[in-house]
């Protein structure tokens, strides 16, 4: 007797990455590109220099509307909701009671009371039934869209010049961290002017339906200056040199916001919300640990996810993410360390393979483009 | 994609006998694809000796590290010294300018596979 594997998760473009001989993973429980027949590399470059296409349509979409909305949603996450102007959209999480990660998200304003919330792909429906388990106080409705959205990520210097073709929207005036709805090839998108590559971009929230023909079209147009479609493998690389989080990795649920860093998305003054009075707590203490980047010194020397960082024969910390950086030419990699030798400059070993290897702790983003 | 003239391991590698007592040894088409961007490959010195199975380095690409295992009892004669600059050369020509070390073979050629047999296994994992 066999156990058939659980049926892979699909979205719109599967047949699309398919027919470009993409290398398929199982992502989460979605059948995802790693990469395209250029490589990570390759990719990876073309976003830096050029522009990448990417399937994003695994991530989660849910959608919060009615009078109660605003009150939800402050309540729900840790940054100011209130100060975001309607087209805006903000970086943000999902607490616990204890400070640690539910998950991480983007908040877009869509109007005084509707939000559209942006989750991971893994953990979609948990995010979905946390916002429900909370919603009943509030006087709004909750719907995951996820199932009907599909989503695309151009990223890279060109965007603005490949995607301005084929919208009558003036991408221009949409400044970092805002959206607007118009129609990109004749289909109705969210063009959001976000992304996880630390390059500039867009987002386009569009129907499932329409995913592939914007694909083709953006594809298309994006050919002749050199874009390629790029997979999981380049996004990993690419938000990795920026530090930007990966669930999973240097966030999960016994990880709280401010020891990964991210004390900037947390407004301690503004009011109520969950996960508050922990962080409250855990600020007026030292934190115990940090998180830092490094480099190792030897080239033969590549660290990997969750190697531990050691110290005399013991475990100090652990590696959140690393690999071979292709815009540095470095091994990088981002490392929980006890705060007290969390400085630049500082020396830490990391375990490879049995062996104790020299890093120093080195300023992050390891990456920045410059505007 | 499998050279005729190659022998194989289940993980992989090649030998490619040279008929004098001497072989080289790298690692297949699959396995590089399988890889991905080769960015490192750490490799024995010459007069190490091995035993057929041992580890005797790595490689790394951007997404993940593999072990390379010898596929017969050798005796490093020569690694190539080309591969520090250009790793991209184990992606690009894996069974030309991509081979990793050259052995002297000190036992028997056993239980590898011919490049039918090879085919056969690679076809059977990636479906």
């Amino acid at each position: 007797m066999s156990i058939a594997a659980p049926e892979l998760m699909k979205t719109p473009l599967n047949a699309a990455h398919r027919a470009r001989n993409a290398k398929m993973v199982d992502f989460g429980g979605w059948d995802m590109p790693v990469q395209y027949p250029a490589g990570i590399i390759a990719e990876h470059e073309a976003v830096r220099t050029k522009a990448g296409l990417f399937d994003v349509s695994h991530m989660g979409e849910i959608r919060v509307k009615g009078p109660g909305a605003l009150a939800l949603v402050e309540h729900l996450t840790p940054n100011a909701v209130s100060k975001l102007a309607i087209g805006q959209v903000h970086y943000t999480a999902f607490l616990y009671e204890n400070g640690t990660f539910v998950d991480d998200l983007l908040v877009y304003r869509e109007g005084e009371q509707e939000f559209l919330l942006v989750v991971n792909a893994g953990n979609s429906d948990k995010d979905f039934a946390w916002v429900q388990q909370h919603a009943p106080a509030y006087d709004c409705s909750v719907v995951n869209e996820s199932p009907a959205t599909g989503q695309i990520a151009l990223q890279g210097p060109l965007s603005v010049s490949i995607l301005q073709p084929l919208t009558k929207t003036p991408l221009d005036p949409i400044g970092y961290y805002f959206f607007t709805h118009g129609e990109v090839a004749g289909f109705k998108c969210l063009i959001s002017r976000t992304g996880y590559t630390g390059e500039d971009g867009f987002e386009l929230y569009c129907a499932a339906a329409d995913t592939e023909a914007i694909w083709t079209a953006v594809m298309a147009a994006g050919k002749p200056r050199g874009l390629l479609p790029a997979g999981l493998g380049c996004r990993n690389t690419l938000r990795l040199e920026c530090k930007m989080a990966l669930y999973g990795h240097e966030i999960d649920d016994s990880i709280h916001a401010l020891e990964a860093g991210l004390g900037w998305i947390v407004k301690l003054d503004k009011g109520d919300f969950i996960g508050r009075e922990a962080l409250l707590a855990a600020k007026a203490v030292p934190a115990p640990r940090k998180l830092v980047g490094f480099k190792t010194l030897e080239k033969r020397d590549i660290a990997r996810d969750h190697m531990p960082v050691v110290q005399d024969g013991k475990q100090i910390g652990f590696v959140t993410s690393a690999a071979p950086s292709p815009t540095c030419g470095l091994n990088l990699g981002l490392a929980y360390v006890p705060t007290e030798l969390a400085k630049t400059g500082g020396r830490i070993q990391i375990e490879i393979r049995g062996r104790a290897a020299d890093a120093e702790i080195i300023p992050t983003p390891f990456y920045k483009r410059t505007k | 994609m499998f050279p005729a003239d190659l022998k194989y391991t289940k993980d992989h590698e090649w030998l490619k006998p040279a008929g004098d007592g001497t072989a080289l040894v790298g690692i297949t088409q699959y396995a590089q694809d399988a890889l991905g961007d080769v960015v490192f490959v750490d490799l024995p010195e010459a007069g190490d000796a091995f035993t057929q199975g041992d580890e005797f380095g790595t490689v790394e690409s951007v997404k993940t590290v593999s072990e390379l295992n010898m596929p017969s009892a050798g005796e490093v004669l020569e690694v190539n010294a080309a591969l520090a600059d250009h790793p991209e050369a184990v992606n690009e020509d894996p069974y030309g300018k991509g081979w990793m070390v050259k052995i002297k073979l000190t036992g028997p050629l056993a239980d590898l596979l011919d490049a039918k047999a090879y085919e056969a296994l690679v076809s059977s994992e990636s479906h």
